[in-house]
């Protein structure tokens, strides 16, 4: 009994051939993707499968064999994500094969409607749960793609910014427990040497939760700070926050706190032999005229 | 088990990873913002719920923790019950001390989140881990 997928093999051309006008008039993305690229997806998908070989049933979707053809599906999927593909047009993708498969189907079994039927839905079954799969794996690349984004955005968000020569500042912004923590706050020191700079205000109104673990890298990193010559302030603690801390009982003690980022570089500017004075301000030219 | 009243809502979030821990605490605050707890109440339940879903993920290798909105009488209340498969917790007192840590934390998580919250309760064993739970009354 000659298999589906051997006979598949037999006629790989015809199918690649099918498959791609589907492909051409179903698949409208051109903007995204170009009919080449396209075609040539289709027919590493088409090997892939066929290479599994005329032994593997397409019912046992969880066959080890199966993995090479589920790996390209993750990673065309992953991809598509990238390039900005909803996860319906990637799963149509894989169900564009359908015809293709479906008319070999007919002219081979044609004529014994129990074999036609059986072979129809093992089919239709198997490339449902692949369309599936590339949905499941757009979802994951998709996760990534914003995980990436996040991880780029916090970098971007938290730059550390020359204040006055030889005072720097971190103004933090988002959730500190991810791995850019340690990246944030070493570029903080990293900055410190670069600039030889004697003060460096870490502004915390950014953060929504101090925990102890942000406790902690701020801890550390006013320590390293300290030894590299550096004083730090720490700024914008919030009244809620600066109650959870006491809850906590994270000791600040020895730490130069100031409610506002402003007092802080005020302070940093007169620790280090500046004074801030209000300019003299001529009386504006409207009230000087009423005056008269 | 702590809290009294009945069960308004009632959520569960899986702690696996440390995204985990950051979506717990999106999902503690958007409940507390929701049954306007003031900010100060939200603040301070939100980092407890930090600092147990850290431990659930760090000391007992991941778990989950249930989010319940509590109604007793006149008064609302929202419970957290963080639970584990963990090693438990052999020396509960030892855990609460200030400043005790098995690892390289700075041990206040579990002592200061008591503090933070109004009900605090810790049930261990060595075979079925580690279940904290709190409830924060408004
Ligand atoms: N769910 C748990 N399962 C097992 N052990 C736990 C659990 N939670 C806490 N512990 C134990 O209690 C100790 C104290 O916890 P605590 O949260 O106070 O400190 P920490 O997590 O070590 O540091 P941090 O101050 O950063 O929270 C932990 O070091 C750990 O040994
Ligand atoms: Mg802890």
């Amino acid at each position: 009994m000659t298999s589906l997928l051997a006979s598949l093999q037999e006629n790989r051309d015809a199918i690649l051939k099918d498959w791609t006008q589907q492909l051409r008039t179903t698949l409208q993305r051109r903007d995204l993707l170009n009919v080449g690229e396209l075609e040539s997806q289709a027919a590493e998908m088409l090997a892939a499968i066929l290479q599994v070989g005329p032994a593997t049933k397409l019912e046992e979707f969880g066959a080890p064999a199966w993995r090479p053809v589920k790996d390209l599906v993750a990673s065309l999927s992953a991809s598509r994500a990238a390039l900005g593909f909803t996860p319906s047009e990637t799963a149509l993708f894989v169900l564009s094969l359908k015809p293709a498969i479906f008319t070999q189907i007919r002219g081979k079994w044609g004529n014994d409607g129990d074999r036609l039927f059986s072979e129809i839905s093992a089919a239709d079954g198997f490339l449902d749960k692949l369309a599936l799969h590339t949905t499941d794996s757009y979802i994951h690349g998709r996760d990534q793609l914003i995980a990436r984004q996040q991880e780029d955005m916090l970098e971007l968000s938290t730059p550390v910014v020359t204040l006055w020569d030889g005072i720097v500042a971190l103004p933090l912004i988002g959730t500190l427990d991810s791995a850019r923590t340690q990246v944030v706050m070493e570029s903080l020191l990293q900055a410190i040497v670069q600039t030889s700079s004697r003060y460096a205000i870490i502004d915390i109104t950014g953060v929504p939760t101090v925990d102890t673990l942000v406790a902690q890298h701020l801890l550390k990193t006013i320590t390293a700070a300290r030894l590299m010559g550096a004083e730090c302030i720490l700024s914008g603690i919030r009244p809620q926050i600066a109650q959870t801390i006491v809850h906590l009982g994270i000791n600040l003690q020895d730490i130069v706190t100031k409610a506002k980022l402003a007092d802080a570089f005020r302070m940093a500017l007169e620790a280090s032999g500046r004074k801030v004075v209000r300019a003299e301000r001529s009386a504006p030219a409207d009230s000087a005229q009423r005056a008269l | 088990m702590i809290g009294a009243g009945i069960v308004l809502k009632s959520e569960t979030v899986p702690i696996q990873t440390s995204g985990d821990v950051v979506l717990v605490r999106q999902r503690v605050r958007a409940c507390a913002v929701e049954h306007r707890f003031t900010i100060v109440e939200q603040t301070k339940i939100v980092t407890a719920a930090s600092e147990l879903a850290r431990n659930t993920l760090e000391h007992g290798l991941g778990g989950s923790v249930d989010l319940e909105v509590l109604k007793d009488g006149g008064r609302l209340g929202i419970r957290l019950r963080f639970q584990d498969r963990g090693p438990g917790i052999a020396n509960i007192a030892l855990a609460l001390t200030d400043g005790y840590s098995s690892g390289k934390g700075l041990g206040l998580g579990l002592g200061g989140s008591k503090r933070l919250v109004h009900e605090f309760e810790i049930e261990s064993s060595p075979s079925a881990g580690a279940t904290v739970t709190v409830v924060r009354w408004k």
